[in-house]
This record gives C-alpha cells, sequence and structure tokens, in this order.
C-alpha cells in the first residue's frame, strides 16, 4: 500500500496534473478569498468556503479522473493486482495519495487568512473601545476547515470509483463532475422559488430527501460557525462507501 | 511447484478455459502452446491471481492461490502479454517501484544491479520508460518479473514484437533463467518452444490436447519417411530406378530444376532407412545425387495433426454423449417416422398416377 501511495504521489508530479490542480486551487482561492472577504469588507469566511466547495465540481474531477483509468487504459494495473498487495491496499494507496494532495492544497491556502487577520487587526488597534469582536473568528476557520476536507475526502472516493469504472481519463472526469455537481448542487432546488415566493419544490419530502442527499447543506451549519458532529460522520461514511464499492468493482472484475 | 487441477474459466456463456490440469515440476520451463484465443493467457492470469477461475484449483508451491493469495503472489513474478510499464517513470523508479511493491528484502542496490545486468538494461538505466524501443520495453518487463527473485516466473508471449536478434537473446535469457527458477511461457511460435523448454503442453479451445517432453515431439519431427533428392539424369530412366529400390513406396518428379538436375520426391516405407542405398543405386548408376532433403513432419504439421484431432474428437465424443432415448419415445418417433414416410409414398403414388393420366 505504501509502496503505490508513493508511486502515485510521484505521478502527481512527474505528470503537469499534479501541478496543474495545486496552480488552479491556489490562484483561484486566492481570489476568491479576497473578493470575498476582504474587497468585500466582511470578515466572515462562509461564502469563502461555499465557492470554494462549488470549485471542487470541476477541480477533485481532475485529482480522481486517471487514478485507477490510466492503469487500466495501459494495461499497468496487471502489474499491481498480481503483485503481493491486496485490492483494498491498493484503492486505499491511490486515495490517499489524492487526498493528501488535496489536503496539502487546502492546507497551503491557508496563508489566504493571513491579510484578513491584519486587516483586523489593525482596525482593532485603531478601535480600542468596541464592545465586539472586530476580525476573523479563529474557531469557526477551523471548524469550516476540518468539514472541508472532508468533504473533499467524500468527493475524492466519489471520484476514485467512477475512475475505477472507466477505462479512459476523460470519461472518468466529466462523468465525476457531473456527479459531484449533483451531490453539491442538489440543496440549490429547495431554494428556488416562483414569482410569489413560495418553493418551487411543494413537497416538503422531496426538499426533505435533496437536503439530506445534498453534502452541501450539511455544510451550511460550519459556515453559520456551528460545529456539527453528525455532518463529520456523514462525510465521513460516504467516503468509506465509495471506497468499498470500488474495492468490490475489482473484485467483481477479477470474478468477470 | 506448480499444480493445476480441473481448471475452468467462463467468460458469460463463453468458456475460455476448459478443465484444464498439469503440473510443472521445480526448474522446469514449460511451454503452453496454442492458437490465438486457445486460452493460454487466460490460464497464465489466473495462476499469477490477475483473474479467479470458475471452478478448479491452482497451487504454487502448494498454496492455494484462490485462498492465500498474497503469499502465493510472493512467489510469482509475471510478464503479461503487454508489459505493464509506468511510461513517464526512468527504469530505475520503475524498478525501485516494483521493488517495493513486492516488499522484497533483497539487498536493493545488489539485487537490481544483477537483474540489470541478467537482462542488460544497465545502459538505459536512467532512461524515461517513453522513449526505449519496444525490445528495450520488454526487457525492462522481463525485469520486473525477476524482481524479489521469484521461484516462479511466467512469462506470456514473451517474444512477440522483438527483431530475430533481439528474439534470440530472450531465449538465451529464458534458458538461463531456468536454471534457478520455474518457468512457464506462453506462445504461438513452436521453435521458441522447441528452442526454449523442456515440456510442451499444447492447449487448443481451452482444452489440454497434448502434454509432452519436447524431445518426444523432437522425434516424431526427425523420424521421417519423406526426402527431396536432387539426381543429375535422364528424367524417366532415374524415375523408374527410383521406383525400383527395395523399400520406396512412392516415388514423383517434381517441376524443379537446378541446372541438369531435377527434384524427385521419394517416401520410404514403414521403418525403413533408404537413404544408403538410394545414394549406392546412384552412384552405381553414375547419376550425381547433389542434393537430399528431409521432407519430415516439422512442428507446425505436429500441431495441426494434434489441434485436428483434437477438434476430430470432440465431436466424436459430442455425439457419444448424447442421452440415450427412452424406449417408449424411440418406438414412437418411428411409428411416427413410419406415417410420414407411407404419406410421401402415397403422395408420390399419386402424383405418378396424375401424369399418367395427364400423357394420356
Amino acid at each position: 500500500m505504501l509502496a503505490i501511495y508513493r508511486k502515485e504521489m510521484r505521478s502527481y508530479f512527474i505528470n503537469p496534473i499534479g501541478y496543474v490542480y495545486l496552480g488552479v486551487f491556489l490562484v483561484f482561492s486566492a481570489l476568491l478569498f479576497s473578493y470575498t472577504t476582504i474587497n468585500a469588507g466582511s470578515y466572515s469566511t462562509s461564502s469563502y468556503f461555499t465557492f470554494l466547495i462549488i470549485s471542487f465540481v470541476i477541480l477533485i474531477p481532475i485529482l480522481t479522473m486517471r487514478l485507477f483509468a490510466e492503469e487500466r487504459k495501459l494495461r499497468t494495473e496487471q502489474l499491481l493486482l498480481t503483485a503481493p498487495v491486496t485490492i483494498t491496499g491498493m484503492v486505499l494507496g491511490k486515495y490517499f495519495a489524492a487526498l493528501t494532495i488535496y489536503v496539502g492544497g487546502i492546507l497551503i491556502s491557508c496563508l489566504n487568512f493571513i491579510p484578513l487577520y491584519v486587516v483586523g487587526a489593525a482596525e482593532r488597534a485603531g478601535d480600542n473601545m468596541a464592545l465586539t469582536h472586530i476580525g476573523p473568528v479563529t474557531g469557526e476557520i477551523l471548524g469550516s476547515l476540518l468539514a472541508v476536507i472532508l468533504l473533499g475526502a467524500a468527493l475524492i472516493a466519489v471520484g476514485t470509483l467512477i475512475s475505477a469504472l472507466t477505462e479512459n481519463q476523460l470519461s472518468a472526469a466529466i462523468i465525476t463532475i457531473g456527479v459531484i455537481a449533483v451531490m453539491v448542487l442538489l440543496n440549490v432546488f429547495n431554494r428556488l422559488t416562483d414569482s410569489d415566493g413560495q418553493p418551487l419544490i411543494g413537497s416538503y419530502a422531496v426538499r426533505f430527501v435533496l437536503d439530506w442527499v445534498s453534502v452541501m447543506s450539511r455544510f451550511s451549519n460550519f459556515s453559520n460557525g456551528i460545529f456539527d458532529y453528525a455532518a463529520l460522520f456523514y462525510y465521513i461514511s460516504l467516503a468509506f462507501v465509495f471506497l468499498f464499492l470500488t474495492v468490490r468493482v475489482y473484485e467483481k472484475r477479477r470474478w468477470g | 511447484m506448480i499444480k493445476i487441477e480441473h481448471l475452468v474459466k467462463n467468460y458469460g456463456a463463453n468458456c475460455a478455459v476448459d478443465d484444464i490440469s498439469f503440473e510443472v515440476g521445480e526448474g522446469e520451463i514449460v511451454g503452453l502452446l496454442g492458437p490465438n484465443g486457445a486460452g493460454k493467457s487466460t490460464t497464465m492470469n489466473i495462476l499469477t491471481g490477475y483473474l479467479s477461475s470458475t471452478s478448479g484449483k491452482a497451487t504454487v508451491a502448494g498454496i492455494d492461490i484462490l485462498s492465500n493469495p498474497l503469499d502465493a503472489k510472493k512467489l510469482i513474478g509475471y510478464l503479461p502479454e503487454q508489459p505493464p510499464l509506468y511510461l513517464d517513470m526512468t527504469v530505475e523508479e520503475y524498478l525501485n517501484f516494483n521493488y517495493e511493491l513486492k516488499g522484497c528484502k533483497l539487498d536493493r542496490a545488489e539485487h537490481l544491479g544483477q537483474i540489470c545486468d541478467t537482462v542488460r538494461i544497465r545502459d538505459v538505466y536512467k532512461r524515461v520508460i517513453r522513449n526505449l524501443s519496444k525490445g528495450y520495453r520488454q526487457r525492462v518487463g522481463i525485469a520486473q518479473a525477476l524482481v524479489g527473485n521469484p521461484k516462479v516466473i511466467i512469462f506470456d508471449e514473451p517474444t512477440v514484437g522483438l527483431d530475430p536478434k533481439q528474439i534470440i537473446e530472450v531465449r538465451n535469457l529464458i534458458r538461463s533463467l531456468g536454471k534457478e527458477h520455474t518457468v512457464i511461457l506462453s506462445t504461438h511460435i513452436l521453435q521458441e518452444v522447441q528452442a526454449v523448454c523442456d515440456r510442451i503442453v499444447i492447449i487448443n479451445k481451452g482444452k489440454i490436447v497434448a502434454n509432452e517432453m519436447t524431445e518426444n515431439i523432437s522425434n516424431a519431427v526427425e523420424k521421417s519417411r519423406r526426402f527431396n533428392a536432387k539426381i543429375c539424369g535422364p528424367q524417366k530412366e532415374v524415375l523408374a530406378e527410383l521406383r525400383g529400390i527395395p523399400g520406396v513406396a512412392y516415388a514423383e518428379a517434381l517441376a524443379e530444376r537446378d541446372g541438369d538436375a531435377i527434384t524427385y520426391t521419394v517416401e520410404s516405407e514403414r521403418g525403413v532407412d533408404i537413404r544408403k542405398k538410394l545414394f549406392y543405386r546412384l552412384a552405381e548408376k553414375g547419376w550425381a545425387l547433389i542434393g537430399l532433403e528431409s521432407l519430415g513432419m516439422n512442428l507446425e504439421d505436429i500441431f495441426i495433426t494434434v489441434v485436428d484431432q483434437s477438434e476430430q474428437k470432440k465431436t466424436r465424443v459430442a455425439r457419444a454423449e448424447r442421452k440415450p432415448r427412452r424406449g417408449d419415445r424411440v418406438t414412437m418417433e418411428r411409428e411416427v417416422g413410419a406415417e410420414l414416410f407411407e404419406d410421401a409414398k402415397r403422395q408420390r403414388e399419386e402424383s405418378a398416377r396424375q401424369d399418367t393420366e395427364d400423357d394420356e
């Protein structure tokens, strides 16, 4: 498993994909951060994180598309599957490699918060009499970061499964974009209203299900500053289920 | 070392491997021979744990590949039909990855160095695999199979796509590997197994049709009874003379000339060697024998014969296996058949009568 993990990590940086992902992610997150906080004159990071998650619709498929599809196309999976490694080990090695790049990107993007703290400190220095807290709320940021990381872990597991199902990187990427878009944006439909201000989806049951399935609706607590254990557990379960399915795909193929 | 028992593999309704059993002893080089799509690769993929068999058992050194895949896979080095190379790695990175992947415990630098010397890829060690030629890629693939010094090495068509010189090199390499390892290789090239293997297992349509030591098959090749002889002399007389030699079953002139010599095909009777007699008889007559070439069955002939025989046998078996019908059904069919026969007879008679009436 460790050998496969190391190989995947190396291949992210032999190929341009690792650089492309990190470059695009960091530039985008920096721009997004400056527009949603400093430029908007706000200390709240909730819209930053919300838009960041929407960007994952495009970014996460970049990370996951080649994990298995490429191996299958080049027949190198034969090497991995005939080596003394379990299928679970192989899947986890690849998954954690993608996750490492993802978490690495998130951690580097934490540099974005520094200017906000600087601005906050400057404002506090000029206004000693303020009764409310001025500047970003560290607890809210940390909670949101953890949630974003776990949400990403779930989405990467989805991408991993789709990559294992396809033989072509491009189709893996496109299908993953579609699936993640649905998972992230599903609860948008709940907010749609007609001209009278009534929700477009009348049935409460449907709205409830859409909310329940959507990974985004579970994130809203974090962006409101609430640390939601249930949501974290939900994300971890999702990751587990999709990785389990990936292992089953390979088991199944062996018996095919 | 390797034991395959009643292996069956179905792909949906398609049966790729149909009840194959054979054994390979330690230090033996065995060639799996068969036409394309015979089930060679499938057998190897099952043996290496890449596929699971539908039924049957495959063990390596007594370890079942299905129930204990990790231990069994440690004993096997495998070169699939298409070498599993990561094109964007250098040879060095690739072999190191394999070293880690296989959990190798040997001294890394020494072991990998040794492998590079064995397959002669030291001069491309630092190069990216994408830029290597087919021959070098194949050798890197072989190197990959040798990492960890596995007891069993399995090669799936190792010489496909190589030039003649490389083919000879790879064959020599496999021969030398056979001294320390158990080797199974698959091919559809007959000379290859003859050159390399101790034993030949011929597979056709998922069944074993022959499992013989190479020597036996070679002997069959050598005991040929047909020759092409190039003889200088008047055609009719030579032919008559040839047919007159005791032991000659058949002689015929071919429309093939070499100067004043004509080529004749001569076939001897079973168990008779006519070559010496032929020589002395021609010498007596003063006709020069300038060429004598054995036309014996070559491996291709044997292969085709064996495969054809197996197919005939199969159809015979298929007919024999038909279940006997119960007695009452047979009599019933016979009755129905008789009725139909009577009907047809009556119709024929009627039409004949009509014909004669029309004539009248």
